[in-house]
Order: structure tokens, then C-alpha cells, then sequence
């Protein structure tokens, strides 16, 4: 069933190269959200089969991959990762849907690196074994390192460039951690390791190295600034993925691999993730606020946001962490859907300069709307789902530690009033741009990408237990996990 | 009544005899040959014997134990039988991909087979080398021959200086090594691998000549395999020779050069691992930092090569340097992958050669617009090369750094992945090229059909056993167990 819907995408995307160029592409477009609906329904069922009130694996398979080593194709699902299969099988055909008139070039050569980048990514969150994963994890960067130097805008090679080696450059000290973890465990299947008793230094260690992998891709200040580049450069549907499930990665790692398999390096870090999680909320917020390029403003508050996740991640409460992987799954449809909407009015005025808008109510009340409720979710008001993960993240900090809280609070006033002041400038005032003046409203097709998008924000605002339920047990047993002591356990598994 | 009956076992010789045969047996076809149809005859000869040579050792697949004759001299196992196979693939290959090349620059005489044939033998000899004089005749006749082949075009200036530099940079390098070779003779009485090793083993004339000897033989071999710092010839000899002698000599004499590694280290020197590792740990990382750096500022895609091959032998070296059966290992499996993804990066420079371009990476330009497949290939093979999974390359790479943890050399790996990440950016630039940048003309290069079928293979091979790769890595793994 994983194996499934994490290479139905890559399948599709060989038919498409099989099938040839032939006509514009509307033959790759078509069979690409085909196949991404398709993904979709799949992880849909996946969701149904799946039984959150247990805490293992579950839908795992294990084929031997490469004997010699031990290494294994090693798949399965838990509460933790289950969400962000389905986030990622959701965001893609609409990214794909967003892509349908926007990307004339190339559409043939587009569609093959979208549907593979979903595979890929979906065979991360999938993966149990750590070469499977480090392997998916890697791949991944050469569809994403097409979609933004080909499709992109004009400083499109630089961004595609400084984000490859950037991410490269943070991974590679994984593969050392992940070998010499492989190594001291005898083994590269995921659950086995996380029950392996490791020395302190020997934590620590493998924790930074696995830090500098993650972090350069949640992403943590100060390692951030290839976000603003790649987002900015990237197609619509580039910085949607690019927000949307990319950046859920990194702090996907922590949660995965550093908080169970090193619990002490990660107590004993907490407070190094806090201070940088804390510099990201507010330095961020400050940048944010004096941006003139709309989605230039929209990465730097991802940045913002996920400071919030990375602090909910290392609160070891079951409030800090909910709330960081709610607010994960809540900033992929938020942010997405915000780089949706700039594309929108991109498409149509082709210019992001926040000076050059003002006025769109008068002409799109639609959109208006569309872009109030997400900028309020971004917000985080109460009723959307934004409050809720920010709420319960605070929560968590504040019984971690009063300060880191009070300082994060500042973030969600920033965070207020960076949006709503963009907000106004952009869509509400008097138009003074001549080029406004002939704006048509959102097209059916457009409309369609944000209604899934909006149901899920309520959703989510009002009544948020379904999805929390999801990981509530995964959740409490990572909890038992990080608070085991790897090192009593080395102790007592040395005497005799 | 002893009768001392030499140790005489030709089966064991059969591949080598074979090409060398055919090698003298095309001399005389060749100069008999005027016309080109018989020219072909040549070629097809050629290509025919090694694979016969490939094929023959295949089919033998070596003993586990090792098998010697000539009192030791020759000396066949698996290991033997794995390196000489890799280097037919990497003899057949460019060979194949020259055919096209080679008629247009009016370069196919026979003797640049003949010359090709003889370097193989070469490799071949020192795959099986028992002794440290068998060692120094192969290296000698393989050397030899890829001189000439460096300065073939003999009207092209840049072709001769590169044959010159490589012969004289070459020899001063085989100087210094038989110069080891001496000392380590003189130290321990004997030049067979086996008594040497013997004699290091109970601690004979162990002592600052012998270290000498050692550090000597060290590095003529480094030079042969072009791992920094005497890696100096290589870029001027890679971008002055022919392009198709370029490919052949990317990777035959550098599997050769790693064969030597292999009798020399594990044969010979193998009680001395304490003392030699540290040298090539430095050997190592000098390549992997030099690969990496230098090549960033090349403008010329086969000088970008000669560096970043440098870079390739510095990985493939720390699998030496750990010592380890794990580390011998995954020196083959690292050589195995290198050999298709340098024969496809190279079939990819003589397919646009056609049109009298492809040297210069500003060459390629914008080529994913001009010929989708074509660029589509390279950037396989780039990628494959910066080592990004699920590529072939990875795996070359992973299973190095794996030997390098295992054998606690956790900072000889950091390096190695630092060095590969900066050395993505070179060849991310080409892919960058190829498909970021807009094309400026038109590009008419047909492909010809074997360079057709050589990228086919090279793109299968680095996409199979980059997903795929347990048969290979078992393949690697039965050749070296004894």
C-alpha cells in the first residue's frame, strides 16, 4: 500500500516520458492529475486502514534491498508520519492544478519532476529504514533544483543553486551520523535504533550532525536565507511544495530521529533550540515586516512559523509537541494556499511589489475573501487553525519554561501585524494602479484550489480532534521515548 | 631423479595471450591495410578481442585461493579476474565510442588499436602480478602505450605536448618507483610480493629504507592513477589528447593504477597497514580537496574531468586507507560505477564532437532545448558523478564512507562528504547549463549508433545499480574473499 502510493507518482511520470511530447502538454497534464488524485484517494485509504489508537508502525513492509549491508526497503506509517503523507498527496495536484496555465515551457518536462518530487517525498515520510530515507531525502533535491531553475523568475539559477548545495551541504554530515550510528547499532532499520542505548558524547555528536541537516531545512535561523531566494524564484506551485512540505522535513527529522533515538543530547539542547527557534520567530518577523515583495513577506513568516514548531518539538510535553505538528500540517495548507493567492494576481499583473496592488476588493471580491480567511488563519485568529497548533505550542512552552514563552507570544503580535498591514496595502485602499482597474475574479479552476484548503482551516479551527487523534498515541509514545535514559541504559548494559 | 620442471600453467595466460596475439597479429593487418574497409577490419578485430579476452576471464572467474605459476610471478584469483574484467569494459567502451571519432580525424590506423590492445595487456599484467618486476613491466607497457596515444594527432600541437609532459612527468615517476623497488629489495631480499610480505610479516628489515621503498613505490603508483599531489599531468595530458583517448585513458589505466594498489597493499605491504595508511589518508584527502576546488574554476569540460577524477580517486582511495575487507570492496564497486559514468560523461563530449563542439562547457549551452535526450543523459552522469542518490555514484560513495566509519576514520569521512558537497557545484554548473540556460544556435551532431549504444548502457548501468546495486556489491564482496 506505501510502496503504492509513494511510486504510483514516479510510475506516471515514466508513462509521461514514455508517451512523448506530443501535442502542448496536455496529455502530461492531464495524466499527472490523474495520477495525483489518484495518490491521493490512496493515502485516503491508507488513512481509513490506519489504527491511531496503536503506536507502532503500521502497513510496514520489508523487502531486502541490499543484503550485505542489512539494508532493506523498510516502509511503514505511524501517527507521526501518517499526516504528512497525506499533506503531501493533498498539496500535489493542486500544485499541479495551479500549474495548469501558468507553465506553458517545457509543461511535458514540468510534470515529470512534479510527480516525481511527490514521490520522493512521500517515500520519505514513508521510509523505516535510514539509507531508504537519507536516499529519498537526497533525490528529492534534483527535481526541486529543475522546477525552480528552469520555471523560475530571473535570479532562478542562483536560488536553485544556493538551495542544492545548501541542503546538500547539511545532509551529508547526516550520512556520516547515520553510518556511524548504522555502526554502533548494527543495523539501519529506524525502530531498531531508536532502542539502541548510546553514550552521551556519542549523542551529542550524531545530534549536531543530524541539527545541521535539519535545520538548514526546517528552515532555522541563521541558515534560512536560501529560503527567501528559492521561494522567491520558484514557480507558484515550486514555493507551494516548497512551503507546504519541503520545510516539514526538516522538523519532521527532529521529531523522527533526534528527539527518540537521542533523548539526553536532545534535553540537553532544548535550550539551543529555543534560543535559535526564538531569534527566527521574532528576528523574522521583523524582516517580514518591511518586505515589498509579497512573497518575499510570505517565506520569511514561514520562518517565523516554524520557530513555533521547532519550539512545540523540544517542550518533551504532549501539548508542545501536538500543537508543533498541528501547526506543521496547519502552515502547509496556510502557507501554501497564500503562495497560491500570489500567484493568482501574479499571473495576472505579473509583478509581487505589495506597492503595486491596493484596491483588489473593488475588483476581486472573491479573492478578497479567500485571502482574509487565510491571512487570518496565518495569523492565527481563533476559529482557524491557526490557533489552535499556536495555542497549544504556547501552552506547551509555557509549562517547558515561562520565558521562551512570553518571548514567542511577541512572534503571533508581529506575526498580526505584518499580514494584516500587508493585507490592507494589498487588497484594500483605493486602486492606483491603472492595471487593477481590469482585473477579472477568480476562475472556477482557481476557486477549486482553495475550497479544499479553506474546508480544512475551519475544520481544523473548530473541531480539530480527528486529525489530533491521528497522532495522540504516537505522540505519548514518543513522549516514554524521550524520556528514557540512553545512558543509564549504556550503563546498566554494560555490567554483566 | 628430480627433474626440475618449471612452473608453467599458459591456462591461467590465456586472456593476456589472446590480446597479445591479436596485438601483433594487427600490426601486420594494419600495415598490409590501405583502404578503409580493411581499416574497419581492424577496429572490429580489436573490439573483438577484448571482448574475447573479457569474456574468457569471465567464464574462468578465478579460484578463491590464488593460483600462481611462473614460480609465483603470475598470480590468479578472483580479484585478478574481477579487475580485468572491469578494465575490457573500459577498454570496449571507448572503443566503441571512438569508431565515429576516430574516422572523422582520419585517425583510425591500425596502430592506435594495436597501441590500445597493448595498454590492456599492460593492465592486465599488473592485475596479476605476483612480483614487484611483473608489476613494473605491465605498468611500463601500459604506460608506454598511452603516451603514444596521447600524442596521436600528431598535427595538433596540444595532442603532442600532452604525449611529451605525460611521458616525461611518467617516467620520472616510474624512476622513482623502481628506485622504491630496489630499496625494498634491498631490505628484504626478494621482489616477490609473497616473500616480501613474509618478510615484513616476521619484521625483517624493517627500518627507515625500507619506509623509504615503500613511500617510493607509493607514489609512482599515485602519479599512474593521477591522485593528488601528482595529479599536475593530468589536466593538460586530459585536455591536450584526443578526446577518444582521453575517455580510454579516464579509466583503463586507472582501474590498472588501483590493481597495482591492490597487489602491492594487500600482497605485499599489508603488515605495514600502520604505516602506509597514514600516507595514503593524506593522499587521499589532498585528491578529494583538490578535485573538489580545482575544478570549479575550469572552463573546459575535459580539464573539469581530469580534476574531478582526481576527486573520484581520493573516495575511492579511502577504501585502501581503512584496510578493511569492506574498504577493498567498495575500491571495486567505486571503480566499477566510475568506469560507466566517466564512459557516458565521454560518449556524451564525442557525440557533440560531431559538430565540433562539446570540449568547452559553455558548449553546452542550453543543450536540454537543442537535443532533450542527449542533455537529459548528461545530467545523469553529472549527477551520478556529485554522488546524489538514487545514482549509481551514491552508492560508490556511501559504501567508501561506511568502510571510513567503520574503521573509525570518522574525520577522513567528514572530509570526503564536504569535498563532495562543494564538488556538487561543478557539476550541478553543467546541468545548470544544459537546462537553465537558453540555447544561442542550432545543433546538428547525429548520434552514431554505437555511441548510441554506449550511452544506453553507461545511463542503464549508472540507473541499476544505483537503485540496484546488491549484485555488484556481491560481486565485489566474493571477489575478495579468500
Amino acid at each position: 500500500m506505501l510502496t503504492l502510493v509513494t511510486f504510483l507518482p514516479l510510475v506516471a511520470a515514466l508513462v509521461i516520458l514514455l508517451l512523448g511530447r506530443r501535442d502542448e502538454g496536455g496529455t502530461a497534464r492531464l495524466v499527472a492529475l490523474a495520477t495525483s488524485l489518484l495518490t491521493f484517494l490512496i493515502s485516503l485509504i491508507i488513512y481509513a486502514g490506519f489504527d491511531p489508537g496503536k503506536a507502532n508502525f503500521q502497513f510496514v513492509q520489508e523487502v531486502s534491498w541490499i543484503p550485505s549491508f542489512g539494508i532493506n526497503y523498510r516502509m511503514g506509517v505511524d501517527g507521526i508520519s501518517l499526516p504528512f503523507v497525506l499533506l503531501t498527496a493533498l498539496l500535489t495536484p493542486i500544485c499541479i492544478l495551479a500549474s495548469w496555465q501558468t507553465i506553458q515551457k517545457r509543461v511535458y518536462e514540468y510534470m515529470i519532476a512534479f510527480l516525481t518530487l511527490e514521490s520522493f517525498v512521500i517515500g520519505v515520510f514513508c521510509a523505516l529504514d535510514f539509507v531508504l530515507f537519507y536516499v529519498l531525502w537526497e533525490a528529492m533535491l534534483i527535481p526541486m533544483f529543475l522546477i525552480i531553475g528552469v520555471w523560475g523568475g530571473p535570479r532562478r539559477v542562483y536560488a536553485a543553486l544556493k538551495f542544492f548545495l545548501y541542503t546538500l551541504a547539511g545532509s551529508v554530515l547526516m550520512l556520516i551520523a547515520i553510518l556511524a550510528l548504522a555502526w554502533q547499532g548494527g543495523t539501519f532499520s529506524i525502530p531498531e535504533l531508536m532502542a539502541l542505548p548510546l553514550s552521551f558524547n556519542f549523542q551529542v555528536w550524531v545530534f549536531l550532525a543530524f541539527f545541521v541537516s535539519f535545520a538548514v531545512k526546517v528552515p532555522m535561523w541563521p541558515v534560512h536565507t536560501w529560503l527567501p531566494d528559492a521561494h522567491v524564484e520558484a514557480p507558484t506551485a515550486g514555493s507551494v511544495i516548497l512551503a507546504g512540505i519541503l520545510l516539514k522535513m526538516g522538523a519532521y527529522g527532529f521529531l523522527r530521529f533526534s528527539l527518540p533515538m537521542l533523548p539526553d543530547a536532545s534535553h540537553f539542547f532544548a535550550p539551543f533550540i529555543y534560543g535559535l527557534s526564538l531569534v527566527a520567530i521574532v528576528y523574522t518577523a521583523l524582516v517580514a515586516l518591511v518586505q515589498t515583495d509579497l512573497k518575499k513577506l510570505i517565506a520569511y513568516s514561514s520562518v517565523s512559523h516554524m520557530g513555533f514548531v521547532t519550539i512545540g518539538l523540544f517542550t518533551f510535553n504532549q501539548q508542545g509537541i501536538e500543537g508543533g505538528i498541528l501547526q506543521m500540517v496547519n502552515h502547509g495548507i496556510v502557507s501554501g494556499a497564500l503562495f497560491l493567492l500570489v500567484g493568482v494576481v501574479y499571473d495576472r499583473l505579473h509583478t509581487r511589489d505589495i506597492v503595486k496592488f491596493g484596491g483588489l476588493a473593488l475588483r476581486m471580491p472573491v479573492y478578497a475573501t479567500f485571502f482574509m480567511i487565510f491571512t487570518m488563519a496565518s495569523v492565527g485568529l481563533p476559529g482557524t487553525n491557526g490557533f489552535v497548533g499556536e495555542f497549544l505550542i504556547l501552552l506547551g512552552a509555557y509549562q517547558s519554561s515561562k520565558w521562551v514563552a512570553v518571548v514567542a507570544t511577541t512572534g503571533v503580535v508581529l506575526g498580526a501585524a505584518y499580514m494584516l498591514w500587508m493585507y490592507k496595502r494589498v487588497v484594500f485602499g483605493v486602486i492606483r494602479n491603472p492595471e487593477v482597474e481590469h482585473l477579472s475574479d477568480l476562475s472556477p479552476r482557481e476557486v477549486a484550489l482553495f475550497v479544499p484548503l479553506l474546508l480544512l482551516v475551519f475544520w481544523i479551527g473548530f473541531y480539530p480532534v480527528p486529525f489530533m487523534d491521528l497522532f495522540h498515541v504516537s505522540v505519548q509514545h514518543l513522549l516514554v521515548q524521550t524520556d528514557v535514559n540512553k545512558m543509564a541504559m549504556m550503563a546498566t548494559a554494560v555490567l554483566p | 631423479m628430480s627433474v626440475l620442471m618449471p612452473d608453467v600453467n599458459l591456462s591461467l595466460l590465456l586472456p593476456e595471450i589472446v590480446i597479445a596475439v591479436v596485438a601483433m597479429a594487427m600490426l601486420l593487418m594494419a600495415a598490409w591495410a590501405g583502404d578503409q574497409g580493411n581499416r574497419s577490419m581492424v577496429a572490429v578485430v580489436a573490439v573483438s578481442a577484448v571482448i574475447l579476452a573479457g569474456g574468457m576471464t569471465l567464464l574462468k572467474g578465478g579460484t578463491a585461493a590464488a593460483v600462481t605459476t611462473f614460480s609465483g610471478l603470475f598470480v590468479s584469483d578472483r580479484l585478478s579476474s574481477f579487475l580485468k574484467i572491469l578494465m575490457c569494459v573500459a577498454t570496449v567502451l571507448p572503443l566503441l565510442l571512438s569508431w565515429d571519432y576516430l574516422k572523422r580525424h582520419r585517425l583510425d590506423e591500425g596502430e592506435y588499436f594495436v597501441l590500445t590492445l597493448c595498454a590492456l595487456l599492460g593492465g592486465m599484467v599488473i592485475a596479476s602480478s605476483g612480483d614487484f618486476i611483473v608489476l613494473y613491466l605491465g605498468i611500463e607497457l601500459m604506460s608506454l602505450s598511452v603516451y603514444v596515444l596521447a600524442a596521436y594527432r600528431r598535427d595538433d600541437p596540444a595532442s603532442n605536448e600532452a604525449g611529451l609532459k605525460y611521458f616525461i612527468l611518467g617516467s620520472m615517476a616510474s624512476g622513482l618507483m623502481l628506485y622504491g623497488i630496489s630499496l625494498i629489495y634491498g631490505t628484504t631480499g626478494s621482489t616477490l610480493f609473497s616473500h616480501v610480505h613474509h618478510a615484513l610479516a616476521e619484521g625483517h628489515g624493517v627500518g627507515p629504507a625500507l619506509h623509504a621503498g615503500v613511500i617510493l613505490v607509493l607514489a609512482g603508483l599515485s602519479f599512474k592513477i593521477a591522485a593528488a599531489p601528482f595529479h599536475m599531468w593530468a589536466p593538460d595530458v586530459y585536455q591536450g589528447a584526443p578526446v577518444s583517448v582521453t575517455a580510454f585513458m579516464a579509466s583503463m589505466p586507472k582501474i590498472a593504477g588501483f590493481a597495482a594498489f591492490y597487489r602491492v597493499l594487500i600482497d605485499a605491504f599489508a603488515p605495514l597497514h600502520h604505516q602506509w595508511g597514514p600516507v595514503l589518508q593524506l593522499i587521499a584527502i589532498v585528491s578529494m580537496v583538490v578535485g573538489a576546488l580545482a575544478a570549479i574554476a575550469q572552463s573546459d569540460l575535459k580539464r573539469m574531468l581530469a580534476y574531478s577524477s582526481v576527486g573520484h580517486v581520493g573516495y575511492a582511495l579511502v577504501g585502501f586507507v581503512a584496510g578493511t575487507p569492506l574498504g577493498y570492496q567498495s575500491v571495486l564497486v567505486y571503480l566499477s560505477i566510475y568506469l560507466f559514468m566517466s564512459a557516458g560523461a565521454f560518449a556524451v563530449i564525442l557525440v557533440l564532437d560531431h559538430a565540433g563542439i562539446g570540449e568547452k562547457i559553455d558548449d553546452y549551452r542550453g543543450l536540454a532545448q537543442k537535443k532533450p535526450s542527449l542533455a537529459f543523459l548528461m545530467a545523469l552522469f553529472m549527477f551520478s558523478m556529485a554522488g546524489i542518490p538514487p545514482l549509481a555514484g551514491f552508492i560508490g560513495k556511501l559504501q567508501v564512507f561506511m568502510a571510513a566509519v567503520q574503521a573509525d576514520l570518522i574525520s577522513l569521512a567528514i572530509v570526503g562528504v564536504l569535498t563532495s558537497a562543494v564538488g556538487a557545484f561543478y557539476y550541478l554548473r553543467i546541468v545548470k547549463l544544459i537546462y537553465f540556460d537558453a540555447a544561442t544556435d542550432e545543433l546538428t551532431a547525429p548520434i552514431a549508433g554505437m555511441s548510441r549504444l554506449v550511452l544506453l548502457v553507461a545511463a542503464v548501468v549508472v540507473l541499476v545499480w544505483g537503485v540496484f546495486p546488491s549484485s555488484l556489491i556481491h560481486w565485489a564482496e566474493s571477489s575478495l574473499k579468500i
